[in-house]
């Protein structure tokens, strides 16, 4: 148990001090003492404390999410930071992605709560959209994606897995859509075929073949005509979505992602010199502090969220290897966790966590290699910023208090 | 106890699934793919331009006169410029505010991380007072590159000057970098290649503080600037400033060529501009000043863009055209009955020779009637355009109606009518000679360049053949000059013909009748026609058309001076000048030179 509370400190430490910024290396510093007592307190805590007011906690980050729409400062088009001091500001959806994550395992946790409900499945997405709603309207895209991976616990917890396939088909569509969005195809008699036609004629001829192959089954082949309408529907709406309710930054990036578009100097900016920085690491890296792309500033948001770029350039593939494995190694030892506890409580909660991580590991990794699209989001304990750093704390010590609570229980 | 327990090995395969991938990708970028590393390299090695010197340039006589100074150019990188004091700043390198504001705009637009010039061409001397406390501003620093000077302001237009490269020139030449300068007329623009010479360019390494840590690899792949040719050119700068002085206060041009080379000695139009002052800071504010407030327009070439009527000189043309034809002899006369066209009064032209002497208007008309109408048909409709056709090739081949490949840009072409020409006009067979006779006269739709009627008086001098015109002298070391230059071009015109029309140019300086009685000079045969073009405008132009000796001729010359008259008055004298300046190298005849040199035709005021 030791080693989680040793890595958490000294992977902080150990990367933090790559930057010379000496204002943000000191105030980093000053943000991982806090998180540490901040951890401290989190243990000496009860477990039921955890339980009891988890509610109250979510109420207070909803409420936070709320001000911070009134109060808050517009930082990047985006309005989700409460600037305390002139240097110090906090992120509540920081705080709301904690208390929704003690909400949904409190709520699970409760002895009639059937997530294969229709009723608990309403009620479960009730308590994970009212944040989302709030994060969407500042906005924040990948705060929000964050709260989606809370499926994942949820999935555990007996949640049909049909709706990953959804959630995963809807992102294979949706790709798709984009990608064909430019493109047409010439017919005979001056017909123009647009891309998403195309799409949904290869939809229903694949329908079709699936329709002919099950030749009785009433009843799938129902599920079958009504998932293609669906589709078809969505496919329309795509366009729309994209034309009209993602700003235009973000349709840049993504088409940049696709490789719709190449614009090294315009919206791929980032992602092209993140790439040149991790590529030019090479196998062993270029040694600590010896970075020159990432010290040069040709990378932007160094320190925050293209932080890996620091970790690709100077300590190359091995480095990059050994922090994915450690966060591998996290993700799982959570998971491991998790289902040694005794109360759905805190393997809820621990699924929680460990999701958290992973959405987190996941986009911020992989934009900075080009296989995400660009959303802010930070990568936990590596990037500079004090509200990550205090969420990603307190849930690694929540964790390991409700894990001591586990043996208490059995003593 | 759990119904899902398995369900955890689902929801690690999909971390683990993402961790792979994310590993798999990052071998690829780190350790397969190079070009992410080649995109490191040029981020992290810094290339420093070696600038290479332009080349001089010499007249025929290895006088300099064009070389290079040293300036400075301040150069600002945007986004390092932090917290100056902007009114100090623009104080210590002398702009406005308003116009710093500006131009930090553009660069700006332009890029925020690269290195743009704020203030170009800053000389030495201004340089050392800004650079000592450039320090305090960062962001800023100097670049030194060269300017051209001119050993004195002659040739302007021969010469030309050099531009900053032009956004166009950048994506079609990939040699040039922004901020460069590059030929954009006259001999810069024609020999940039020549002149420009090769770049060098040293790479450094810089840690990541930007400071230069030293050469990448030991200076291999360094490469040093390779210094312009020096090119020496056909003009005789005493020539030049000669002609310059005769011309000052009047407009028009002088063009001198050595016969039996093509080489121009002396290029000459007026109003002239001021080479130097077209560099350096100065720059902008002369340029508009003579753009805008000079009714003169000094950048009109008038020795190479000017177009006139030929006048009287063209009747020589005529006159041999004539003879190679077999329709005139040298004992052809024609009454001078002042019809169709009028003539002065002189005594009758009883023989080719005196014709040209008193350059009889009715006897030319009469004998390009026998050239265009030869009888070769019944109708004078087809017989007409047959003549003609003839006619017409014969000019052509004196370098008339045609862009001469001279090594200067922007020549005109003059205007030569033929058949195809008339027939636009007037309509197949609905033209005769008599439609087109003002012609005969050098008058009419006939359109000529002063250069291509200096190339005449060297075609006379040559009896009949001529060398391309041109300005290069030699390139570099080797006395190489490009092939063109070098190719004999004879006209359709024996040269026992010419002997006939030279007799008569030496009658129109030396006899006592001649127009161009003041185109003498003591001891030297002069051969020479006058040439009054008629001017709607305003005053007729003065032309004289001449070249000296007779025997063995050094100079071929034609002289336009424009709004002054009759052509042995203003343009005569003026030849005379400049050739007893070139074939002797001094005058004799300082009165004549005064009188030349204190007329004002510009303002007004005649001697």
């Amino acid at each position: 148990m030791g080693w989680l509370n040793i890595y958490a400190a000294t992977y902080n430490e150990d990367h933090q001090s790559i930057f010379d910024f000496s204002q943000s290396y000191g105030k980093q510093l000053l943000w991982i003492c806090t998180a540490l007592i901040l951890g401290l307190i989190m243990l000496m805590l009860e477990e039921r404390f955890f339980s009891t007011f988890s509610n109250v906690i979510y109420l207070v980050g909803v409420l936070l999410l709320i001000a911070v729409l009134i109060f808050g400062k517009e930082i990047k088009g985006a309005k989700s930071w409460f600037v305390i001091a002139n240097t110090i500001s906090l992120q509540p959806s920081e705080i709301a992605k904690y208390g929704t994550a003690l909400a949904i395992s409190k709520f699970l946790g409760e002895y009639n709560v059937k997530i294969q409900s229709f009723k608990s499945q309403l009620q479960a997405a009730a308590i994970l959209i009212i944040p989302i709603i709030l994060i969407l309207l500042q906005p924040d895209p990948g705060s929000v994606l964050v709260f989606c991976s809370f499926i994942f616990a949820m999935y555990r917890e007996g949640l049909s897995g049909n709706i990953l396939l959804i959630g995963v088909g809807a992102i294979v569509l949706f790709i798709l859509a984009i990608i064909l969005r430019t493109s047409s195809i010439e017919l005979p008699l001056d017909m123009i075929l647009d891309g998403k036609y195309i799409l949904i004629i290869a939809l229903t001829v694949i329908a079709g073949l699936i329709f002919w192959m099950i030749k009785s089954y009433k009843q799938a082949k129902l599920m079958i005509a009504v998932v293609l309408v669906i589709c078809v529907g969505y496919i329309m709406s795509v366009d729309y979505i994209f034309e009209n309710v993602l700003k235009s930054h973000h349709q840049d990036r993504i088409n940049d992602l696709l490789g719709v578009t190449f614009d090294p100097s315009g919206a791929g900016y980032n992602v092209h010199q993140s790439k040149i920085a991790i590529g030019s690491g090479g196998f062993s890296g270029k040694g600590f502090l010896q970075g020159t792309q990432t010290k040069l500033d040709f990378v932007p948001e160094q320190s925050t969220d293209f932080i890996f770029c620091t970790v690709g350039e100077e300590w190359g593939f091995i480095g990059s290897f050994v922090v994915i494995s450690l966060f591998m190694f996290l993700i799982i030892k959570i998971l491991a966790i998790a289902e040694r506890q005794k109360s759905k409580f805190s393997r809820v909660f621990c699924y929680c966590a460990a999701s958290i991580f992973f959405l987190h590991f996941m986009i911020n990794l992989g934009m900075t290699i080009g296989l995400a699209p660009v959303i802010g989001i930070p990568l936990p304990f590596f990037s500079y910023g004090g509200s990550s750093l205090w969420s990603f704390t307190i849930l690694i010590f929540t964790v390991l208090r409700l894990d001591s609570e586990r043996k208490h229980l059995l003593g | 106890m759990n119904d899902y327990q398995d369900r955890r090995y689902i929801l690690i395969a999909i971390f683990l699934v993402v961790a792979v991938t994310y590993i798999f990708r990052l071998f690829y970028i780190q350790v397969i793919d190079d070009s992410y590393k080649l995109s490191a390299n040029n981020l992290a090695l810094k290339h420093i331009t070696l600038y290479a010197p332009r080349g001089l340039i010499y007249d025929r006589n290895n006088e300099l006169l064009v070389y290079n100074e040293a300036a400075y150019n301040l150069m600002v990188i945007p986004r390092e410029v932090k917290d100056i004091d902007t009114n100090t700043f623009c104080k210590l390198i002398n702009i406005s505010r308003e116009e710093f504001d500006n131009r930090m705009v553009k660069i700006r637009k332009y890029s925020t991380r690269k290195a743009s010039i704020l203030v170009e061409n800053i000389t030495g001397k201004e340089w050392a007072r800004i650079v000592e406390s450039l320090y305090q501003y960062t962001g800023f620093f100097g670049e030194e590159r060269t300017m051209r000077k001119y050993s004195s302001s002659i040739a302007g237009h021969a010469l030309g000057y050099l531009n900053e490269v032009s956004t166009s020139i950048l994506d079609k030449l990939p040699y040039y970098q922004r901020g460069d300068k590059i030929g954009a007329s006259g001999i810069e623009k024609q020999y940039e290649e020549e002149l420009r010479g090769t770049r060098g360019v040293a790479i450094k390494m810089r840690d990541n503080h930007m400071r230069i840590k030293g050469s990448y690899k030991e200076g291999k792949y360094d490469t040093l600037p390779k210094a312009g040719f020096e090119l020496k050119l056909t003009l005789d700068a005493k020539l030049q400033t000669y002609g310059e002085q005769l011309m000052q206060n009047k407009t028009g041009s002088i063009v001198a060529i050595e016969p039996s080379t093509g080489e121009i000695l002396a290029l000459v139009t007026s109003p002239d501009y001021d080479p130097n002052k077209l560099v350096g800071r100065g720059r902008s504010k002369y340029f508009n000043s003579i753009s805008n407030n000079d009714s003169l327009s000094p950048w009109f070439n008038r020795a190479l863009e000017a177009q006139y009527p030929p006048g009287s000189i063209f009747k020589m043309l005529q006159a041999l055209i004539g003879l190679e034809e077999g329709v005139i002899s040298i004992n052809t006369g024609f009454p001078c009955d002042k019809k169709p066209m009028n003539c002065h009064n002189h005594p009758p032209p009883s023989n080719l020779q005196k014709a040209i002497q008193y350059s009889c208007n009715p006897y030319f008309h009469d004998a390009m009637k026998r050239i265009v109408q030869q009888g070769e048909s019944s109708s004078i409709f087809t017989d007409s355009p047959l003549g003609l056709a003839k006619w017409h090739k014969h000019v052509l081949s004196f370098g008339l109606g045609q862009r001469l490949d001279i090594d200067c840009p922007l020549m005109k072409s003059g205007n030569i009518p033929g058949v195809d020409y008339y027939n636009k006009i007037y309509g197949e067979r609905r033209w005769a000679y008599s439609t087109i006779y003002s012609i005969s006269i050098g008058q009419g739709e006939v359109m000529v360049v002063p250069l291509q009627m200096a190339n005449l008086a060297a075609i006379f001098a040559n009896r009949g053949y001529y060398y391309t015109p041109h300005l290069i002298k030699s390139i570099g070391e080797n006395d190489s000059i490009p092939a063109k230059y070098l190719v004999k071009n004879e006209t359709s015109v024996s040269s026992k013909h010419f002997d006939i029309v030279i007799e008569a140019m030496q009658q129109v300086v030396e006899a006592d009748h001649g127009t161009a009685r003041r185109a003498r000079i003591d001891s030297v045969e002069v051969c020479g026609k006058t040439g009054t073009v008629q001017n709607p405008h305003g005053e007729d132009h003065s032309v004289f058309m001449a070249f000296a000796p007779k025997v063995n001729p050094q100079i071929a010359i034609i002289v336009y001076v424009e709004n002054s008259g009759f052509g042995g008055t203003w343009a005569a004298p003026i030849a005379s000048l400049m050739m007893e300046q070139y074939i002797k190298g001094g005058i004799t005849d300082t009165l004549k030179q005064e009188r030349i040199l204190a007329t004002d035709f510009i303002h007004g005021l005649q001697y």
